[in-house]
């Protein structure tokens, strides 16, 4: 964004590129060179960004560390989602940049993103230069005020020596607790100041303790209820995948022999394949996981936070239940449903103290609970009914799951119907493998969070499932992915719409369909001129050869633009705001149809 | 009912607009906040009255220690505490009503801090409830212009401190644990 003149002097300066960190002792420098000696000393190898006027001198400094590799993004939020990607595929921060006004407008979304889904990003920004500030300048905008509710803490640093330690504290707060966004803004002339610094002793204003434990007390207590319980759940959330918690989990639920069902955020903390897995919970989820949920008489909530996609009507949720809530948050701990036995403390460390004291469990005690719970899973499955003349997305993505499940590959996805079909019909069996944006809904999320992704995991296979309207959110990506050969393989479950707008008008609007066509896209065109493979599927008999095809790349990007059908619904459907009663399990459209149901 | 928390923040810029921040996105009203300096220029001290559920003071409380700049919270409602209000209030007091408002400026322990020859500025400090009814008794003579600092409190004597002292030597927790 915008741009600097570039003096004629600096045009001239010799530049010598070092292949090793500079000297690593204290010595005098820019607080710019100090910054990215954090960077380095905090592990950064990636870094997501667009320069502009006030990240000059920060960029200037980049010049000189080669081994902090910087992939220019055609957009700021594309940098803040690629440093999400990253951070949720790798579990250690991610970072981006960009500059002063539009630069840094651009990552409120992303922030916004990683807010709500809890993870770690740390963004960088530039600010005019201090005497510029508050006086209306060129580019200027007051992002630390904006991001307020958009990160867990921001700072304008005034002082060039506090640089260092801002940075540096900021990577230790992002990881804190619950782990999330936070940013650091430095105006031009604060980096560009001289400072005495030595990489080897970087002190962080705020020390940050380690997260509280819950008592014996209240660990007995719990368990004395879990001990209990006759028809238990065990609720996973997005959590279990911060904490890296799933090894414990796996202890706790197998020592129970509870039903697990999962949130949308929490898949693949728990495999999805394990007899114990009753699937998703939530609007879109397994019938199987919400029938078990609203029958419940303890849920075992961990890491969880009974958002409204899980919940729906909260005053009918679950309404025999008692709660168990494992939470590294205390704020929300009784935000929406009252915690009979509330648990803060990081998951990890909670159930490795609190599997011991379960281990008496009777399993015989829930064996009439299990029967209920298997006629549930017997009775709804997901189910699709492909013809031989259009694709359905449900087909396309069930396809590509079984091409692909023997590699784990890591998915993105964007938001949307097929969001909603990946998460049925993809099964995960490892943590940090489905990357999606659940709680803001960023359309645009999949395409820069599968990118950050593949630089992180290099040796993953890593898919972007994406529909045609989230794929132009964010569709510049392909140009940094290219330039980079970065080899993400895109799925467009094109169907001209933006499909989930389209159901809800038909279902809740009497089908007075309106803004939701997108007619005369020619997505693989688009990817070839942005330097990508471009392949087709048009009919049902496509999709394996193509698919098969595209999983060959591995040099450069590939899109896949599915040609699907334009009027599918995504089910089993619970409307907002309803009683689990309300549930729609099956399309009414395929009532009586004559076409074998393929089940999953 | 009202529930009176006292926080303990960093002094830096921008701290009271987070906590502003924090109430208007969490939609947490508001009865009176009160921010002063403590004897450490590093800290300042808020007394905060919102007028909500027990549930809901919980929230702000955990919010608000949540809060980086935020070094120590409690919800001090349910403990023996010490509060007061201070009013200034600016009144119509010609000859003919200055006798009867001097009536009860004595009977609330009140004090006239300026006066001219048709008005009085005068200052009430007390319980909340005490600065209401001077204000009510004074309303129907006439008001003119009215200031008021809300509430601000103090747990009695012999109980753990709210300073910035007792919290950096950990005689108060960080978070507080359920």
């Amino acid at each position: 964004m915008g741009y600097e003149p570039i003096s004629a002097n600096a045009a001239h300066q010799p530049t010598t590129i070092a292949s090793e960190p500079r000297s690593r002792q204290k010595r005098t420098m820019k607080a710019a060179e100090a910054l990215v000696e954090v960077l380095v000393r905090e592990g950064t190898e990636h870094f997501f960004g667009h320069p502009g006027g006030a990240t000059l001198p920060m960029y200037d400094a980049l010049y000189h560390y080669p081994q902090v590799k910087h992939y220019l993004v055609r957009h700021e939020q594309i940098g803040v989602h690629a440093a999400s990607g990253f951070a949720r595929a790798t579990g250690r921060p991610g970072v981006c940049t960009g500059t002063s006004g539009p630069g840094a407008t651009n990552l409120i979304t992303g922030l916004t993103d990683a807010m709500l889904d809890s993870t770690p990003i740390v963004a960088l920004t530039g600010q005019v230069v201090t005497t510029w500030i508050g006086k209306d300048g060129f580019q200027e905008s007051d992002i630390t005020g904006m991001t307020i509710p958009a990160t867990k803490h921001n700072w304008l640093v005034h002082n060039e020596h506090e640089v260092a330690s801002t940075v540096y504290e900021a990577f230790k707060l992002a990881m804190h607790g619950r782990q999330g966004p936070v940013l650091v803004d430095v105006p031009r002339d604060v980096y560009q100041r001289e400072v005495e610094f030595d990489p080897n002793d970087v002190v962080a204003k705020h020390s940050y303790r380690a997260p509280s434990k819950p008592s014996a007390e209240s660990l007995r207590r719990a368990a004395e209820a879990i001990l209990r319980a006759e028809r238990p759940i065990v609720y996973v959330g997005g959590g279990a995948i911060s904490s890296n918690a799933s090894k414990e989990l796996i202890d706790f639920a197998l020592t129970l022999g509870a039903p697990v069902a999962t949130t949308l955020m929490g898949k693949g903390a728990f495999p999805e394949t394990h007899e114990l897995s009753v699937g998703m919970l939530g609007m879109h989820g397994n019938a199987c996981a919400n029938y078990t949920m609203h029958n419940t008489d303890l849920i075992i909530a961990l890491g969880a936070r009974f958002d409204d996609r899980v919940t729906l009507k909260l005053d009918a949720f679950a309404p025999y239940a008692k709660v168990v809530h494992v939470e590294i948050d205390p704020a929300e701990i009784n935000k929406n449903r009252r915690a009979d036995y509330p648990l803060h403390g990081d998951l990890r460390t909670v159930l490795q103290e609190l599997t011991p004291l379960v281990k008496g469990f009777k399993k015989e005690q829930i064996a009439a609970w299990w029967r209920q719970v298997g006629e549930w899973k017997a009775k709804y499955p997901l189910v699709y009914y492909q013809n031989a003349d259009t694709i359905l997305p449900q087909f396309a993505i069930d396809t590509l799951y079984q091409l692909t499940k023997d590699r784990h590959p890591i998915v993105t996805t964007d938001v949307g119907q097929h969001q909603m079909w990946t998460a049925q019909f993809f099964k995960f069996d490892k943590p940090r493998k489905f990357i999606t944006s659940g709680g803001l809904g960023t359309m645009g999320y999949g395409m820069p969070a599968a990118m950050g992704a593949q630089v992180g995991c290099p040796n993953d296979l890593t898919l972007c499932i994406s529909g045609d309207g989230s794929f132009m959110q964010c569709v510049q990506t392909l140009m940094t992915a290219s330039e980079h050969n970065i080899p993400i393989k895109v799925f467009v479950m094109n169907n001209n719409h933006l499909g989930m707008v389209r159901q809800w008008q038909e279902l809740f609007y009497q089908e007075r369909f309106n803004a939701v066509h997108m007619p005369n896209q020619d997505l693989a065109r688009i990817a070839e001129a942005f330097g990508c493979v471009g392949l087709r599927a048009k009919t049902p008999d496509d999709i394996e050869r193509t698919f098969k095809q595209a999983l060959e790349v591995t040099d450069k990007p590939v899109v896949v633009d599915v040609f699907c059908a334009q009027d599918e619904n995504c089910y089993p459907m619970w409307p907002s705001g309803t009683a689990i009663d309300a549930m729609i399990i099956d399309n009414p459209k395929y009532a009586g149809t004559t076409l074998k149901g393929v089940t999953r | 009912m009202k529930h009176t928390i006292i926080a303990l923040l960093e002094n830096e810029p921008g701290v009271l607009n987070r906590i502003a921040s924090l109430f208007r996105r969490r939609n947490f009203n508001i009865e009176s906040l009160t921010v002063c300096r403590t004897e450490s220029p590093d800290y300042s001290r808020m007394t905060l009255v919102v007028d909500t559920s027990e549930t809901d003071a919980e929230l702000v409380r955990k919010n608000l220690a949540k809060m980086i700049n935020v070094i120590d919270v409690q919800d001090v409602t349910h403990e023996p505490i010490v509060v007061r209000d201070l009013a200034l209030v600016k009144i119509k007091a010609d000859a003919a009503i200055r006798a009867e408002i001097m009536d009860l400026v004595q009977i609330f322990n009140a004090k006239v801090v300026d006066v001219s020859p048709d008005e009085l500025v005068v200052e009430v400090v007390g319980y909340e409830s005490r600065v209401d009814n001077f204000l009510n008794m004074l309303r129907p003579k006439g008001i003119i212009e009215m200031a008021r600092t809300g509430r601000i409190a103090m747990p009695r004597c012999g109980s753990t401190p709210h300073t910035p002292t007792a919290v950096l030597d950990g005689h108060l927790s960080l978070t507080n644990d359920q």
